[in-house]
């Protein structure tokens, strides 16, 4: 009964599209009252990958099957998903960066392809595979037609006609000749789109730009670092913690001009607030990975950021590991979520950070309220301190045996965990407004890093440390959890251990069922309260995209993109290995190329008939 | 012997001299001038003792590949999925082949690969240290060196420190 209601709205709404003024409000409005719909990379402004839908149940998953398959032409790694906008579906590929509007109502054939010209040449200054997390998304208005927005490798920015594939607008949102490449997913809020950059480990400076849909012009750029005119602070207003931040803190915790090539890239996810109109994102790894060239807290990388999307200026930033010496990006996703603390309700933000810890902010305020190791075993610090009196609060309390700082250049600092992976990395988590609980894909590996000096070239390698990963000593043997998380208690809930790291984006459904994709190709799904695994099926390559659902004509369909890549294919496909650990031949040390090959691939899922139609 | 030393000069020559035939030399060392190893031809080569401690340039070698360029090639020269595994490929490459490509690149894109090299001539902190890559690469492909950091080294000797810092600037 349920599922019919759905289709009859999602078919009223798409019929009903066309008259909102804001594509914000429009877009916003699809994506929470149309769920037979996926319209933005991140399933909602909340980043919840959440659906209402509940044809697929936890009594019915395991008989799910594939209902069609599509190769993407494509053999390098294949993260972020599709979305799904009425009949049509879209989605980009790895470089050449080719998008694909499917046609969902006309057996899958395709409405039209696009295929950007690239300078080859880009691929040799991506640091971790030629990966795109997506394209956006955005409905017409008076002002421009339904658009898509793609980010290429390349920087360039590409506004497209959904219904024809045309070019609408192009920007160069950076400097691929320096090492500035592009990742990840755009964001469409009011009336422009966010774009962030890559290239951290190239020494680029990060920054997060907003362009008008309409005309691609820039409203505004707010850099990682910089005087205060660049990195949009306003020294009285903007918090840090509750305090303000001073006169020009993106520069004042540098020596010298290290910031100019200080990193601090943006190229993770972006979630949006309406009611408070904030818009929040994370920031990547200062330059170098040798942190004795970089004194100071290299303010503002390693930072969740709240901005104005109207100006870009910032309402509050926390940095969370300051002066880094690990590689412990703070770009992964950021879930806003309203949860009970103690009787009271708080409007919170979420973020399972790389530096394996799980961050729990007011995302009105900025204040710290949990910051819990969502991993036991990530000893580089011991705790993030929690006393607003201390001079250590909010700063995690760092281990000296695992500083490569305190180790020293050209010294190897062992057994650092996590790895410089981070207990996870962009695979986003899933959140589930039932369970209120957090189901986040995990990295369970550990590092040895040895610093060194380095000399900046540009667009040359700016790395700066000699990496070794391995996993997780002393425990399951595999390199991955997947993993439930309580954001109010910092605890977790259950924990599924996984050979290799979970690379997959999840996704959580009213049908009390969570899915994620492995790194050996398979498509999994589990029972939300126990974690209880209800059905797997091997694709043709492994999976680190994200797991996404949406409906049509009646009946649900679970759809996820395949091909094995990302960093994740660098280390794991071949295989970790650590001499020195003497754990023996468990299953870590297979390598992942034993399990799956390259392969680019779209597999969608639905039940059979008979089971669909008696729910 | 100085000359051996000049990495610029190497890359320069190899570049003007075009590809040489490939290499299927004896990987034996046979000269030993401060600390650095070559084989009867001339081309710098490893020297791992029967204790398992490598030369300095092994060493080096390690370090700065699995910096500069594990996050393509894997770590340990493995191999990704997306780039060639070195411990493979760099036993059918001449030592001026490996110069060549290092330091000019190469593309390989086509309708079914997407792979660029990029180049690093301009790139100190690979180029002052190509022969140890190559080194530490040599040792790995022939098998005599396992994954990993290897436990025990030479120490660095005054003419590695002298280059370094003159090549480093």
């Amino acid at each position: 009964m349920k599922s019919g209601l759905l289709g009859a709205v999602s078919i009223a709404a798409v019929t009903a599209v066309a008259w909102s003024a804001s594509a914000n409000e429009q877009l916003q409005t699809m994506a929470e009252e149309q769920p037979g719909e996926w319209v933005m990379p991140t399933g909602n402004y909340a980043n919840w990958r959440y659906s209402e839908l509940d044809q697929i149940d936890k009594d019915n998953v395991d008989q799910l099957q594939v209902a069609w398959s599509m190769s993407t032409g494509v053999l390098r790694g294949h993260e972020g998903n599709p979305l799904v906008i009425g009949d049509t579906m879209y989605f980009s590929t790895p470089f050449p960066n080719n998008v694909f509007a499917v046609d969902l109502a006309n057996d899958g054939i395709i409405k039209w392809k696009y295929e950007p010209q690239q300078d080859p040449q880009v691929i040799g200054v991506m640091c971790c595979d030629t990966v795109n997390r997506g394209v956006a998304y955005a409905p017409e208005t008076d002002a421009y037609p339904a658009t898509i927005i793609l980010n290429q490798a390349d920087t360039t920015v590409v506004a497209l006609s959904a219904d024809t594939g045309q070019v609408l607008w192009e920007v160069q949102n950076g400097d691929p000749g320096k090492g500035e490449t592009a990742t990840m997913a755009p964001q469409v809020v009011k009336d422009k789109v966010l774009v962030g950059n890559s290239g951290g480990e190239y020494g680029v400076l990060g920054h997060m730009t907003a362009y008008d849909i309409a005309t691609g012009e820039v409203a505004w750029r707010a850099f990682s670092a910089g005087p205060d005119d660049m990195t949009l602070l306003d020294p009285e207003n903007t918090t840090h913690l509750g305090e303000p931040v001073g006169v020009d803190s993106g520069t004042a915790t540098w020596e010298g001009d290290q910031w100019q090539i200080g990193g601090g890239t943006t190229w993770g996810w972006i979630s949006y607030d309406p009611e408070l109109d904030l818009v929040y994102y994370g920031t990547g790894n200062p330059s170098t990975w040798n942190p004795a060239q970089r004194p100071g807290d290299n303010r503002w990388s390693m930072t969740i950021m709240a901005r104005d999307p109207d100006d870009g200026m910032a309402k509050w930033l926390y940095q969370m590991t300051p002066h880094d010496e690990w590689d412990y990006d703070g770009v992964n996703e950021m879930i806003l979520a309203d949860l009970d603390f103690e009787g009271e309700e708080r409007k919170v933000v979420v973020h399972p950070d790389r530096n394996g810890f799980a961050y729990t902010l007011d995302r009105e305020t900025g204040e710290l309220l949990v910051a819990e190791k969502y991993d036991p075993f990530v000893n580089w610090a011991t705790h993030v301190e929690m006393d607003p009196e201390s001079d250590q609060y909010g700063r995690p309390q760092v281990v000296a045996e695992y500083s490569t700082e305190q180790g020293g250049e050209d010294t190897n600092t062992a057994g650092i965990c996590p790895a410089a992976l981070g207990t996870k990395d962009q695979q986003p988590s899933a959140y589930s407004p039932e369970t209120k609980l957090f189901y986040i894909p995990t990295n369970h590996v550990c590092m040895d890093y040895e610093p060194f000096r380095v000399s900046y070239t540009a667009g040359q390698p700016y790395v700066g440390a000699t990496l070794s990963m391995y996993p997780t000593p002393e425990s399951h043997g595999g390199m991955g959890n997947f993993i439930a998380w309580d954001a109010v208690n910092g605890e977790i809930v259950w924990s599924i251990p996984e050979q290799f790291s979970v690379w997959s984006g999840a996704l959580a459904t009213a049908g009390d069922v969570v899915f994620y994709g492995t790194l050996e190709g398979y498509l999994k799904a589990v029972d939300m309260e126990t974690g209880e695994e209800l059905y797997r099926f091997k694709t043709g390559s492994g999976v680190i995209g994200n797991v996404m659902t949406y409906e049509h004509e009646g009946e649900q369909y679970i759809a996820v993109l395949s091909g094995v890549g990302g960093w994740a294919g660098i280390g794991l496909a071949a295989g970790l290995t650590d001499p020195a650990a003497g754990l023996g031949a468990v299953g870590g040390y297979a390598s992942l190329s034993d399990y799956t090959n390259l392969g680019g691939q779209l597999t969608v899922f639905k039940l059979p008939e008979e089971v669909a139609s008696s729910e | 012997m100085m000359l051996k030393h000049a990495i610029r000069g190497v890359v320069l020559a190899a570049c003007t001299a075009g590809f040489a035939s490939a290499q299927a030399a004896d990987p034996t060392a046979v000269e030993n001038d401060a600390g650095k190893y070559f084989d009867a031809e001339g081309y710098p080569t490893f020297n791992i003792a029967e204790d398992g401690t490598v030369d300095f340039h092994t060493y080096s070698g390690f370090r700065r590949f699995n910096s500069e360029c594990h996050v393509c090639h894997g770590p340990d020269g493995v191999g990704s999925t997306f780039a060639p595994a070195l411990v493979e490929s760099v036993q059918d490459m001449s030592y001026e082949d490996f110069v060549a490509v290092v330091a000019g690149g190469r593309e390989n894109v086509g309708s079914g690969n997407q792979n660029v090299m990029p180049a690093f001539g301009t790139n100190p902190n690979i180029m002052c240290y190509l022969d140890d890559i190559y080194i530490y690469l040599r040792a790995r492909g022939e098998g005599d060196l396992p994954r990993g950091r290897p436990a025990k080294k030479e120490a660095k000797s005054d003419v590695f420190a002298e280059m370094e810092d003159s090549c480093m600037g």
